[in-house]
């Protein structure tokens, strides 16, 4: 028990929080057709992470998180230059934009590995789950003792915070979230702002995406705001059941995949651990392919059932 | 610097040489096969095959070493690579084809799930008792330093085939990217050259992989062709010009990773595409921004010096400054914003101008509002002589109160 309280539960919690706000914002991202944003965006938050650490020389800032976010509605607005200024197509306009930032952000964090930083390209990409130790979690009574629970560690606090604006973000602006996403012309028309809306969006998207980045690794990221929504648009025909369908495969993918990673071999025999953030997304990818599979609603509208 | 210069004139060494060549070849085979993907609108689509590529290299690497001990065999990490992309590929096709999720959904889905999937597959190997495990790391972001010459070869060689198989397609990947029905009509099956299209593609990925690193190689598919539709629209130069801006790339990126120890290849390749990009946006005498721009000012010049003579030729006053400006420029009026003889003969014109204008639009509204500007281009332009003698002969006779 004190076991799992140390090791396990903060890296648990952190890891279902940030999935279960990703797959929210996914959602509407799904619906928009806009899913490749997120993927865009978690491509770039490491240039932004990467350029706020060279500035600020700490990892674990607000600083950061602010010029993370920065960086991220600067790559909406270059994707959004290149397309109009250039006419070029949109999903090249975003492949343009974020290879090159990724580069950019590749090359400096080779370039000061001399200097002893705590942060590579690996790290960015699967991100260090397992490394979220809780060492005063001695037992199930630290949860009460005020000492103990000041020794949590930071990401998990942040998480949270991300995960309560993301969720009050919703909650607040779910009307124009989904006229936007279902008729932005007809939501224009009433005053809605969908532009402003999506742009309000894509800031959500990337403050979920710096906050999961730094605790998770990008790869989760981009895997929970598409695979869990889609999964659920597969599932019903209804906003509201969706979301809450992408809610518990986030929440089936989290707790599933953290403990498979843990454990899961060794039921098998071997005594190895693999990346709590790779099987989360991988269980994440299974749960899409079996709503592919055998989703009621997984035909589209109008298009006879086959056979 | 002295050290780029001989990278530059491929006197740094045979295996140097090899690799750049071979990126050089590799930036070429990218930007063909991108371009016809660029027209195609789909992008975004190597992007999930470059990142489906990580489970298949990985379990190649568990399997490579558990044979023999050492998991880095080129040709073997490549199959495994292929394999897996192959399998990315049909799962996009088959998400978007067969559910209601859109492809944009099918590639993200893919990309993150897969490239996770390899990530699990990564840290078995991590605990796993094979050498060479840090080769394996290299296929992220791209590493030509310590390429074999065997490994640099085969790179090469395979670009060049593929770039030999784009040449040879080319033909029926245009028929389809501009029309999908005719091409049906002509017998081409429009199914089978967008596969063989993605196909190629997918080859172009996995042999970059070792050079820009599975994050990156998308870039090469994308950057270069999107830099030169800038410069032509005429697709099959786009595709040449692509081509050549892919090779330059490779050349410039390889060369500037030699200068000094542990400059990853990868991001240097896709800024050096990226930087010809950003030339091409801004700098295109067609569709750059500059000359966009410039476009807009002779246009907006052109409007004021036509409205200013027309105000001349009716005798009324001029208030815009602009106006005023452009007029005195060109010596159509005096300080005191009096015509000048000049400028009442320009003035006379192109009153006499606009009447045929309105006249031919009135008499041919069809024909008129085909062209661009109209009003403002030169009737001569437009007409033949005589057309414009047929049009004068109908003018009516100019109101009283005028000159």
């Amino acid at each position: 028990m004190s076991d799992f309280m140390m090791f396990s539960l903060v890296p648990l919690t952190v890891a279902v929080v940030i999935s279960m706000t990703c797959a929210l914002l996914g959602n509407f991202l799904v619906l928009r057709r806009q899913s490749l944003i997120g993927d865009a965006i978690s491509h770039v938050a490491l240039p932004g992470i990467v350029v706020s650490f060279l500035l600020t020389g700490t990892l674990a800032s607000t600083a950061m998180m602010l010029g993370a976010g920065a960086s991220a509605l600067g790559t909406v607005a270059m994707i959004e230059l290149i397309r109009r200024l250039g006419r070029v197509e949109i999903s090249a306009a975003m492949g343009v934009t974020f290879t090159s930032l990724f580069a950019v952000g590749v090359l400096l964090l080779e370039w000061h590995q001399a200097s002893g930083v705590h942060l590579d390209v690996e790290h960015a990409l699967y991100g260090n789950l397992e490394s979220l130790i809780w060492f005063d979690g001695t037992g199930p009574a630290a949860l009460f003792d005020p000492v103990a629970l000041a020794d949590l560690p930071p990401q998990l606090a942040r998480v949270v915070w991300v995960g309560l604006v993301v969720a009050a973000f919703v909650v607040v602006f779910r009307r124009q979230l989904i006229l936007g996403s279902f008729d932005p012309d007809f939501a224009a028309s009433v005053r809605s702002y969908p532009a402003l809306v999506d742009l309000l969006l894509v800031t959500m998207v990337a403050v979920a995406a710096i906050a999961a980045f730094e605790a998770v690794g990008s790869i989760i990221v981009i895997a929970m705001f598409i695979c869990p929504a889609a999964a659920a648009r597969l599932m019903t025909n209804r906003l509201r059941a969706q979301i809450a369908w992408s809610q518990l495969f986030a929440v089936v993918s989290a707790v599933l995949g953290y403990l498979l990673a843990g454990q899961g071999l060794g039921w098998l025999g071997f005594d190895v651990s693999v990346s709590a953030a790779g099987t989360i997304a991988t269980l994440a990818g299974v749960i899409l392919l079996l709503a592919c599979l055998w989703g009621p609603h997984r035909h589209r509208t109008g298009v006879a059932a086959s056979p | 610097m002295e050290i780029w210069w001989r990278a530059l004139t491929f006197t740094l060494g045979y295996n140097t040489s090899l690799v750049t060549v071979g990126s050089m070849l590799l930036g070429a085979a990218g930007g063909m096969i991108g371009s016809f993907v660029l027209l195609r609108k789909r992008s975004l689509v190597s992007d999930a095959i470059s990142h489906a590529t990580l489970p298949g290299l990985a379990l190649a690497f568990i399997l490579a070493g558990l044979w023999q001990g050492d998991g880095r065999w080129l040709p073997g990490l490549l199959l495994g690579a292929a394999l897996s992309a192959a399998v990315g590929l049909w799962a996009v096709q088959t998400i978007s084809a067969r559910t209601r999720l859109g492809e944009d959904a099918a590639i993200g889905a893919i990309l993150s799930s897969f490239f996770a999937f390899g990530v699990v597959l990564i840290t078995v190997i991590q605990s796993m008792q094979v050498t060479g495990q840090a080769g394996l790391t290299g296929y992220l972001v791209g590493a030509t330093a310590g390429m074999l010459a065997a490994e640099a070869q085969l790179i090469a060689l395979c670009a060049l085939g593929l770039l030999l198989a784009i040449f040879v397609m080319r033909r029926s990947f245009l028929l389809v990217c501009f029309d999908a029905e005719f091409a049906r009509t002509q017998g081409v099956s429009t199914g089978r050259v967008d596969l063989l299209m993605l196909l190629l593609l997918m080859a172009v990925v996995v042999i970059g992989l070792k050079v820009t690193g599975l994050i990156l190689i998308v870039a090469l598919a994308i950057i270069p062709p999107v830099t030169a539709r800038f410069w032509t629209d005429r697709p099959l130069r786009m595709v040449a010009l692509a081509a050549l801006l892919g090779a330059a790339a490779g050349y410039l990126g390889v060369t500037l990773s030699s200068v000094q120890e542990g400059l990853p290849t990868g991001p240097l390749i896709v800024l050096a595409a990226f930087a010809l990009f950003m030339v091409s946006f801004l700098f295109s005498p067609w569709r750059g921004v500059l000359a966009a721009l410039l476009a807009y000012q002779r246009f907006r010049r052109r409007v004021h010096v036509r409205q200013g003579l027309l105000a001349l030729a009716r005798e009324e006053s001029i208030f815009d400054n602009l106006t005023l400006k452009l007029l005195q420029r060109q010596g159509y009026i005096r300080r005191d914003g009096v015509a000048t003889l000049p400028g009442r003969a320009a003035a006379r014109d192109a009153e006499h101008e606009e009447r045929l204008w309105a006249l031919y639009r009135e008499r041919h509204p069809d024909d008129a509002l085909q062209q661009e500007h109209s009003g403002l281009t030169p009737l001569a332009q437009v007409l033949s002589p005589d057309a414009i003698m047929a049009l004068e002969a109908q003018l009516p006779p100019k109101p009283e109160g005028g000159r």
